[in-house]
């Protein structure tokens, strides 16, 4: 019984070093970091030099460098989120697409999707408001008696008259 | 008959007081922000003579320069990048100069490195063997506070805290700094 218990001490230690070696090795071995992984985050940031060039394109040394420091943070580990966070710590909104939805920058997100909302319930209110006077010729075509058909009746009286 | 219903379809469409209060106070509140964010950004850069609003360095080895150690001195600032060509030909120069000005006090060196990464940065100090005090422009933020259209660009502070003089483009010879800041010096 005893015997039992020391190989299962041993075998748990064994199997306890084994894992923790395992997990040291994965973290000192760099991450294989191919030109497509580099690209997938690099066409996401700008360049800082040219306008409106994706960093993933763009052929100045500036672009060279930073997608060299992209492969570098990858092969570190970091995530895609993780490097542009990095990008945008070191360089500013610069090298994103679209500014980030922080400060002042949600006046534009909220602008765009209201003035959106609020034409198309005034697009709709002005094709309502036209439809409208098309669907009351049945009620112009019997008008009512009015103050003016007396006058016009003496007149068609005194037409006959002269008849 | 016919007269009550184009009353009641007047009323059915006015929309209460506060409703239009509030509209309108968001639209002007909107109007308001976005006409302050377009003074700031076409206020244009800053103009010889204007003062120079506070900056901050944080250096590559971790000093941080703000324009409180600068008061009283003339102010160098250099915006260059290691990827940047021309900023090669004027590295030496500005040495040159720094080692010139640097005992008499009068005169501050800053080297600001734009939109570059670090580990190249620092090599190109090291191969223009560079003393004076260099950091990165964190989020761009000095380079947007002085409009920089590119690299290189020295920008002379005075020791009233103004900006005197703007080179665009790198320096062509020691003589052409030394003309600048011998007439800035007192």
């Amino acid at each position: 019984m005893k015997v039992r218990y020391v190989f299962l001490i041993l075998f748990i230690t064994l199997a306890a070093s084994l894992a923790a070696a395992a997990g040291v090795s994965a973290q000192d071995v760099p991450t294989f970091v191919t030109d497509d992984d580099v690209n997938r985050v690099a066409k996401d940031l700008y360049c800082p030099v040219c306008e409106n060039t994706p960093l993933d394109v763009c052929p100045t040394q500036a672009c060279a460098q930073w997608r060299g420091l992209i492969r570098e943070k990858l092969e570190a580990g970091w995530t895609d989120q993780q490097v542009k966070d990095y990008f945008l710590a070191q360089y500013g909104d610069r090298v994103l697409a679209a500014p980030p939805v922080q400060g002042f920058n949600w006046v534009f997100y909220v602008i765009i999707p209201l003035a959106l909302i609020a034409s198309t319930a005034v697009l709709y209110r002005v094709l309502r408001h036209m439809a409208r006077p098309a669907a009351r010729p049945a009620a112009s075509q019997n008008p009512a008696p009015s103050v003016d058909d007396a006058y016009l009746k003496r007149i068609e009286e005194e037409l006959k008259k002269r008849e | 008959m016919e007269n009550f219903e184009p009353q009641a379809a007047a009323k059915r469409r006015k929309l209460p007081l506060w409703v239009y209060v509030v509209s309108f106070t968001v639209l002007i509140g909107f109007l308001v922000l976005i006409g302050k964010q377009l003074m700031n950004t076409s206020s244009g850069p800053i103009a010889i003579g204007q003062k120079v609003p506070e900056i901050t360095l944080t250096t590559f080895d971790g000093a941080l320069i703000s324009s409180e150690d600068l008061a009283g001195k003339v102010v160098v600032l250099n915006f260059w990048a290691s990827w940047c060509k021309p900023c090669e030909q004027e590295a030496a120069e500005l040495e040159q100069a720094w080692q010139m000005y640097k005992d008499s006090g009068q005169v501050v060196f800053l080297g600001v490195d734009w939109t570059d990464t670090e580990p190249e940065a620092r090599a190109y100090l090291e191969k223009f063997n560079i003393s004076y005090p260099n950091g990165p422009d964190l989020r761009t933020r000095l380079g947007d506070l002085f409009r920089i259209t590119g690299v290189p660009e020295t920008y002379f502070i005075n020791p009233e805290g103004e900006l005197a003089y703007v080179k665009k483009g790198p320096f062509l010879s020691l003589q052409e700094i030394q003309t600048v800041l011998d007439s800035m010096i007192q």
